[in-house]
């Protein structure tokens, strides 16, 4: 049995910003099921007591000051690969009435 | 010899002594180019112009002062289409950056061009670096074959990837070196493919910062050439610290070229029983394992261990690079750059007057769902998802949070066994190239010939991927690398055995007819 319904797709697709055809939904259930079915094998292994491993290099949260540089970037080197661009601004559908 | 057959460090002698120019040089590469990318389709994009400009603007310093500032100065290079390279059209292999030009440059090509290197071309990848085979590229480089990136050693077999571009430009001598990314194997793989060499640095030798992101905690930039030694001078260049990549090292960069020592005697060399269970081609097997027998003979102690946790990377891994791809890639909106459907439908942006309900309806969330389902290919919408899931709310410890830990034992042993030797050998593949077609439609077919290069990234480590043999098949020769893996910082030694292994064996430097 699949472990992803299409209904759990949709939520997923939901949840990832993208819409999907039936025809995806269908085939993602199935191909994601059976990644699923695969990584399913992790549970075999013991990890009691074993500290999670985010950063390989074994660093800690890294600072620095938080001082104002020029980007070096323009409004008009944005504009150029900005879909809709005006005013200084990217330019969106409303979102409130 | 051709100037386009030419090493880094062969074409730099000749730089330096001033028999060449790199002008010259460039136009050799473009010369080669006309005559075999109909074949072999490396390319996405081809800088002639801009390479031409790179080229004598080397020449004039060298003119001026003569001197080559660095062994890459003068040097045409290709770049993986995943590099952000200032005013050249950057796609990643994906519709959803078909007419991206980046406004800024990634550090690691920077650092190049500051040592004078030549940007030959941007070459073809899997769509974001997800995949084995570059046949996920959006980018259908010849309407001849359906198909992307081609073995320059058999036209109907994939060149590997993602990297596969760059491995096969390198191969077909479209290049005098490349440079590529691996998070699970997208350097060595095309690498052992194609018969070149690919190393995968330490995780934070290399800064990333201009590189897009695919998994940001595995993903490491590396060299792909001809030799170990070229690998080893260009990584000198790639290297370093970098303000803008907080998980770059602050480690000094060794001269890794200058410090090669090719005698290997006494040094211990693990073999894991693991990586030779089945599913291993007989054939591959015989290559690996003559390969390991000339390291003996020139004086390597070799030593059986085991990584039994190995197995469960490629688990780990399926489940961690996922997850941060669906967050990496949530960047692409529809909204700041790159394809939006807003450009197919500008009524969702011309103002209120006159748009029909079902528009005006169709928020700003639909501007990203269309987006990002008409720019993104299948591959990278199945890895968004899987993400996506795997970081859902009642998911997230039984997925993400086990693999994180499992990643922790993978990387413990790995240390372990490397408390015992200096590197450990294994295959790169479990079979030579494969044809195209045939694993695209099975997702985890394909995830599945990754099980012997992913290992090292979760656990971070430098691994190598050399020329090591070529399986006959009909009138085609299809090569074969073996992989050395090294402990965390070991570059150095990977590349003074790869260089052993060079100096004493001809693999490397075989070509395909083309």
């Amino acid at each position: 049995m699949a472990k992803l319904d299409i209904s759990q797709i949709e939520h997923i697709a939901k949840l990832s910003r993208l819409e999907l055809t039936d025809e995806e939904k269908k085939l993602y259930s199935e191909q994601l099921s059976s990644v699923l079915d695969y990584v399913e094998q992790l549970s075999e292994v013991d990890t009691e007591n074993i500290e999670t491993t985010a950063n390989i290099t074994g660093l800690k949260n890294v600072f620095r000051e938080d001082e104002v540089e020029e980007s070096g970037i323009s409004h008009d080197d944005i504009k150029l690969n900005a879909p809709e661009f005006k005013d200084k601004s990217f330019i969106v559908p409303g979102v409130f009435e | 010899m051709k100037l386009y057959e030419l090493t880094i460090k062969e074409a730099s002698e000749k730089l330096k002594a001033g028999e060449i120019t790199s002008v010259e040089l460039t136009e050799a590469i473009f010369d080669r180019i006309d005559k075999v990318e109909s074949k072999v389709g490396a390319y996405i994009t081809l800088c002639k112009e801009k390479a031409l400009e790179m080229a004598q603007a080397s020449d004039k310093q060298y003119a001026i002062s003569h001197k080559r500032r660095t062994e890459i100065d003068g040097i045409p290079i290709a770049i993986k289409d995943l590099f952000l390279t200032k005013g050249v059209k950057t796609t990643a292999a994906s519709n959803i950056l078909n007419d991206f030009i980046p406004i800024h440059e990634s550090t690691s090509t920077k650092n190049l061009w500051k040592a004078g290197a030549v940007l030959i071309g941007k070459t073809n990848l899997d769509q974001f670096a997800m995949g084995s085979s570059t046949e996920t590229s959006a980018y259908k480089t010849s309407k001849e074959f359906d198909s992307t990136t081609r073995n320059p050693w058999d036209l109907e077999r994939v060149p590997g990837g993602s990297s596969g571009g760059s491995a096969a430009a390198v191969a077909a001598d479209e290049c005098i070196a490349a440079v590529g990314t691996d998070t699970g194997g997208s350097i060595r793989q095309p690498a052992s493919l194609c018969s070149i060499t690919g190393l995968k640095p330490t995780y934070g030798r290399v800064s990333r910062f201009g590189v897009m992101a695919m998994a940001s905690s595995l993903d490491q930039v590396g060299p792909m050439t001809k030799t170990v030694e070229d690998a080893a001078i260009l990584l000198k260049y790639l290297s370093g610290w970098d303000k803008y990549d907080s998980t770059s090292s602050k480690k000094d960069v060794p001269d890794y070229a200058r410090s090669i020592n090719k005698n290997i005697k006494g040094l211990k060399i693990g073999i894991p029983k693991e990586f030779f269970a089945e599913g291993l081609s007989p054939e591959v097997k015989e290559i690996v394992e003559e390969g390991i027998a000339k390291l003996k003979s020139l004086g390597a102690e070799i030593v059986d261990v085991s990584l039994p946790m190995a197995k469960y990377a490629l688990a780990v891994y399926y489940i961690l690079m996922p997850a941060e791809v669906s967050s990496n890639l949530a960047r692409y909106d529809g909204i700041r750059y790159g394809h939006s459907t807003l450009k197919r439908h500008p009524e969702l942006v011309s103002g209120s007057h006159g748009i029909p309900d079902q528009v005006r309806n169709d928020s700003l969330l639909s501007v990203y769902e269309k987006s990002r389902a008409e720019g993104f290919g299948d591959e990278a919408k199945r890895r968004i998802m899987l993400g996506s899931y795997v970081l859902s709310a009642g998911y997230y410890d039984a997925y993400y949070k086990k693999a994180q830990k499992v990643r922790t034992l993978v990387k413990k042993e790995f240390e372990e066994v490397f408390s015992k030797v200096d590197v450990i050998v294994t295959p790169v593949t479990p079979t030579p190239a494969f044809k195209f077609g045939e694993k695209v439609s099975d997702p985890l077919s394909m995830y599945l010939s990754d099980v012997m290069t992913v290992p090292v990234n979760p656990a971070g480590l430098p691994a190598i991927s050399i020329p090591a043999g070529f399986i006959s098949e009909g009138d085609k020769e299809l090569p074969v690398g073996l992989q050395l893996i090294g402990p965390m910082w070991g570059e150095q030694t990977l590349l003074n055995v790869g260089c052993a292994f060079q100096d004493a064996t001809e693999f490397h430097k075989k070509k395909p007819s083309l």
